[in-house]
């Protein structure tokens, strides 16, 4: 069982990655058009109502869980001295690869509970703002998403390119 | 100058710059890993 763990938590924080980027990429490639398009229409409604609610709060606990399980990887791979975590994070070799995707990962998170997610509250009435605080909550959410979108391309890259394959 | 986080295609681009930029940062100011 302790030589399956790092496999198994590696293949959850792939599998919750894949949920929380893949709904990133929506947003900015599928959702934020869409609604463009649909408030000239006047079906706005149907996305704000029904869509948007679901793929957030998808997209807030996989990022969560693809965090933790992260987290929980570098916690299960270790060399002579102890598990990885410290060192990653302190960007020391040869460890600093996959410590630059850790913190873009980190900041991701951050990005979407303390910026995405009190916005979008705002901008879908889930919490009562005025029409100028949603014009600011709109602004300051859709450019934490697409800070998010930029920063994504950098993580994966650190993240698929085998920096943590080799440790323990 | 337009913040290229106002479209797709900017955003893009910008994450493949600061890529490189992290990538060049690693490779000659941490100790280089093989990939």
């Amino acid at each position: 069982m302790e030589a399956l763990l790092p496999g198994l938590v590696r293949w959850a924080h792939i599998v919750a990655g894949v949920c929380w980027i893949g709904l990133l990429y929506y947003f900015n490639l599928v959702q934020m058009a869409a609604l463009k398009d649909a408030g000239a229409d006047g079906t706005a409604a149907g996305i704000t109502k029904h869509v948007a609610p679901r793929a957030l709060l998808w997209f807030r606990w996989s990022a969560v869980a693809t965090w933790i399980m992260g987290i929980g990887l570098l916690c299960t791979l270790g060399d002579k001295g102890g598990p990885v975590i410290h060192k990653a994070f302190t960007l020391q070799a040869p460890y600093a690869g996959i410590g630059i995707g850790a913190w873009l990962g980190t900041i991701m998170l951050i990005n979407v509970w303390h910026f995405i997610w009190p916005n979008q509250k705002k901008i879908l009435g889930m919490v009562p703002a005025t029409d100028e605080v949603k014009a600011k909550a709109r602004r300051v959410a859709m450019l934490a998403s697409r800070t998010n979108m930029m920063l994504s391309l950098p993580m994966l890259y650190f993240m698929a390119n085998g920096f943590s394959h080799h440790i323990g | 100058m337009k913040n290229p986080l106002e479209s797709v295609t900017g955003t893009i681009i910008s994450g493949l710059i600061l890529t490189v930029v992290l990538v060049v940062f690693l490779n000659n100011f941490l100790a280089p890993v093989a990939a």
